[in-house]
C-alpha cells in the first residue's frame, strides 16, 4: 500500500483545486496550504550563501578579471558607492512602469469587464487582443520614438501596450466564470446590476484578475527595460547598455541586482494581494 | 378559512432554446395559504424549480400571474426569501459576512441581535469567522437558512435545499426546519423530489407532472406535529408514500423517476 496515501484522511468530497482555466501563473500559490517550514527557509538561505560565497572565493582563487565577471563584493560596493548615480534611473524606470501599467491595466480591466457582458463582441475582439498579447510590444518602440521623441512617453505607451492586453485576457477569463446561482442569490435579496457586479462578479473574478495584474506588470517591466535600451538617455535599461559599453561590470551587475529586486517585489506584492483577496479559491 | 398568502394564477412558462421552445409550466394555478408548509413534489424537469424561481421574482412568466397579497410578483420582493440548493454561500466571505449580505445590499446595518439568536438557534455560534469551505454541507445550509431568516421575510422559498446532503444530515435538517417553522409560522414553499421528505414536512403536498409542468394532484397531510424522524418507518406513513408514488406512476407509466426515500 502506498504509505503516503495510507496516512491521509480520505476527503473525497473536497475539490482538488480546480485547475481549469487558471491562466498563466496558476493560483495554487495563493492557497493557505503548505507553509514553508523553518528547515526549508534555512536551506534556501544556505544555498544563496554557498553560491555567492563560492563565486567570491572562486573568482579570487582564479584571479578572474573584473570585466569578465565582477566579484559579489565589488557589485555590492558599486551598488552602495554609486547609489546616488543609479537611484534617479530607478525612479525613471519605476515611473514608466507604474504609469504605463496603471494606464494599460485599467483599460484592460474595464475592457474585460465590459466585453464579457457581450459574448458576440468578446468573440470578435479576442483574436486582436491575443495578437497584442503575443506580439512583443518592444518591436513598436522604434516607431513610438520616431513619433514621440526620446522622452518617457514612448516607453510608457509600450509598457501600457504590453501589460494592458495581459490584464485584459486574464480578467476576462475571470469575468467569464459566471455562477448563475450566486447572481440569482444576490438578485433575490434585491441587488441592483451594479451591486451584482461589485459584490459577486468582481470577487469571483478576483483570482484571475490578480494573475493578470501580476503577469501584466512583469511584462511591463520587461518592456520598460527593453524600451530604455532602444533609445533615450535614462532609466535602468539605458544604464545597462551604458555600463556594458564602458565595461564597468560591477555597476552593470548592480543594476541587474536592482532589476531582480523590482521583479521580486512585484511578485511578492501580488502574492500578498492574492493571499488577502483570493485565498478562498485554493 | 385561512388567508391566501400567495396566489398563482395560470402560470405558464416557455423557455426558448436552440432546439425549440420548452414548455416548462402549463397554466399552473395554486393558492399558498398564510403560515402553511407547502411541498412541491415532482420528477426532475417537471417545472417545480421554474415555478419556485418565478414565485421569487427571479424568472418572468410567459403568461399568468403570481401575487403576494395584492402585489404582483415580477421582481424579487423583500417579503420573500429564497434558499437555494447547496447552500449557495459566497466562498470569499466568512459566515458573518455571508449572513450580512442581504443587509449590505440594502445599505442597512445587520440586525446583529437577531442574527446572533438565529445562529444560536441553529448551533452555529462561534463559527462566524469560518469560511464556507471550512464547514460541512449541513452547516453551510444552516448558515444559508440564517441568512434568509435574518431579514425576517414572511415567505420562505426552498429549492431542494437538502438534496445534496447525506441521509442523516438530511433528517437533522428536516427536523430543524420543522422546528423553525413551528416557532415562526412563516409560509414555506419547499421544492423536493423526495416523497417521504415532502410528507414529513408538509401540510399539503402538491404533486407536479412533467412536460408540460402542471399540477397532477394535491394531498393534505394531517399528521400532528412535531413529527419525529422515525415516523417515516410507520405503516401509515409508508401507505401515504405509496399512495403518492402510485398516483405518479399511474400518471406517467411504470418507470417513475421518483425516489421513495
Amino acid at each position: 500500500m502506498d504509505k503516503a496515501l495510507g496516512n491521509k484522511i480520505p476527503e473525497f468530497n473536497k475539490k482538488q483545486g480546480e485547475s481549469g482555466g487558471s491562466g498563466l501563473a496558476g493560483l495554487s500559490a495563493f492557497g493557505s496550504g503548505d507553509h514553508r517550514s523553518k528547515l526549508e527557509t534555512i536551506v534556501i538561505v544556505l544555498v544563496a550563501v554557498v553560491i555567492i560565497g563560492g563565486t567570491e572565493i572562486l573568482l579570487r582563487l582564479f584571479n578572474v578579471p573584473q570585466y569578465i565577471l565582477p566579484k559579489p563584493t565589488q557589485i555590492v560596493t558599486a551598488l552602495f558607492t554609486e547609489w546616488h548615480f543609479l537611484w534617479p534611473h530607478v525612479v525613471v524606470t519605476l515611473y514608466e512602469l507604474l504609469t504605463g501599467f496603471f494606464i494599460g491595466g485599467s483599460i484592460g480591466f474595464i475592457l474585460a469587464a465590459v466585453i464579457t457582458q457581450f459574448p458576440f463582441v468578446e468573440k470578435v475582439v479576442t483574436p486582436y487582443i491575443l495578437l497584442l498579447v503575443t506580439t512583443p510590444m518592444l518591436a513598436l518602440v522604434p516607431l513610438l520614438i520616431l513619433r514621440f521623441g526620446f522622452g518617457s512617453e514612448p516607453r510608457i505607451i509600450a509598457v501600457a501596450l504590453a501589460s494592458g492586453p495581459m490584464v485584459m485576457i486574464n480578467a476576462a477569463t475571470g469575468f467569464r466564470r459566471v455562477d448563475l446561482a450566486k447572481i440569482a442569490l444576490a438578485r433575490s435579496f434585491g441587488a441592483s446590476t451594479l451591486q451584482i457586479f461589485t459584490k459577486i462578479r468582481i470577487p469571483m473574478a478576483m483570482p484571475m484578475i490578480i494573475v493578470g495584474l501580476m503577469v501584466g506588470s512583469i511584462f511591463g517591466l520587461l518592456t520598460a527595460i527593453g524600451a530604455e535600451m532602444v533609445g533615450g538617455a535614462e532609466g535602468l535599461g539605458n544604464r545597462l547598455t551604458y555600463y556594458s559599453a564602458l565595461i564597468r561590470m560591477p555597476q552593470f551587475f548592480a543594476i541587474i541586482l536592482m532589476l531582480a529586486t523590482i521583479g521580486i517585489s512585484i511578485y511578492i506584492f501580488f502574492f500578498w494581494f492574492g493571499k488577502k483577496w483570493a485565498s478562498w479559491e485554493a | 378559512m385561512t388567508k391566501i398568502k400567495m396566489a398563482i394564477d395560470s402560470a405558464t412558462k416557455f423557455y426558448e432554446t436552440r432546439s425549440g421552445s420548452v414548455h416548462a409550466l402549463d397554466k399552473v394555478s395554486l393558492d399558498v395559504r398564510e403560515g402553511e408548509f407547502l411541498c412541491i413534489l415532482g420528477p426532475s424537469g417537471c417545472g417545480k424549480s421554474t415555478l419556485l424561481w418565478s414565485m421569487a421574482g427571479l424568472h418572468s412568466l410567459s403568461a399568468g400571474e403570481i401575487k403576494l397579497g395584492s402585489e404582483t410578483i415580477n421582481q424579487p420582493h423583500p417579503e420573500i426569501a429564497m434558499i437555494f440548493q447547496d447552500a449557495n454561500l459566497l466562498p470569499w466571505r466568512n459566515l458573518s459576512k455571508n449572513i450580512a449580505l442581504p443587509f449590505e445590499l440594502k445599505s442597512k446595518q445587520p440586525d446583529q441581535s437577531r442574527i446572533n439568536s438565529l445562529l444560536e438557534r441553529v448551533n452555529l455560534k462561534g463559527f462566524e469567522n469560518k469560511f464556507p469551505r471550512e464547514l460541512s454541507g449541513g452547516m453551510q445550509q444552516r448558515a444559508s437558512i440564517v441568512r434568509s431568516l435574518a431579514v425576517d421575510p414572511s415567505v420562505l422559498l426552498m429549492d431542494e435545499p437538502f438534496g445534496a446532503l447525506d441521509a442523516f444530515t438530511r433528517d437533522e435538517m428536516n427536523l430543524l426546519i420543522q422546528e423553525i417553522w413551528m416557532e415562526t409560522r412563516k409560509t414555506i414553499v419547499f421544492v423536493t423530489h423526495s416523497i417521504s421528505e415532502a410528507i414529513f414536512l408538509a401540510d399539503r403536498v402538491v404533486v407536479m407532472s412533467a412536460r408540460p409542468g402542471r399540477i397532477a394532484s394535491i394531498y393534505d397531510i394531517d399528521i400532528p406535529r412535531p413529527r419525529p424522524v422515525d415516523i417515516q418507518t410507520r405503516p401509515d406513513f409508508i401507505a401515504r408514500v405509496l399512495e403518492i408514488k402510485g398516483s405518479i406512476d399511474h400518471g406517467r407509466g411504470a418507470a417513475a423517476g421518483l425516489a421513495i426515500t
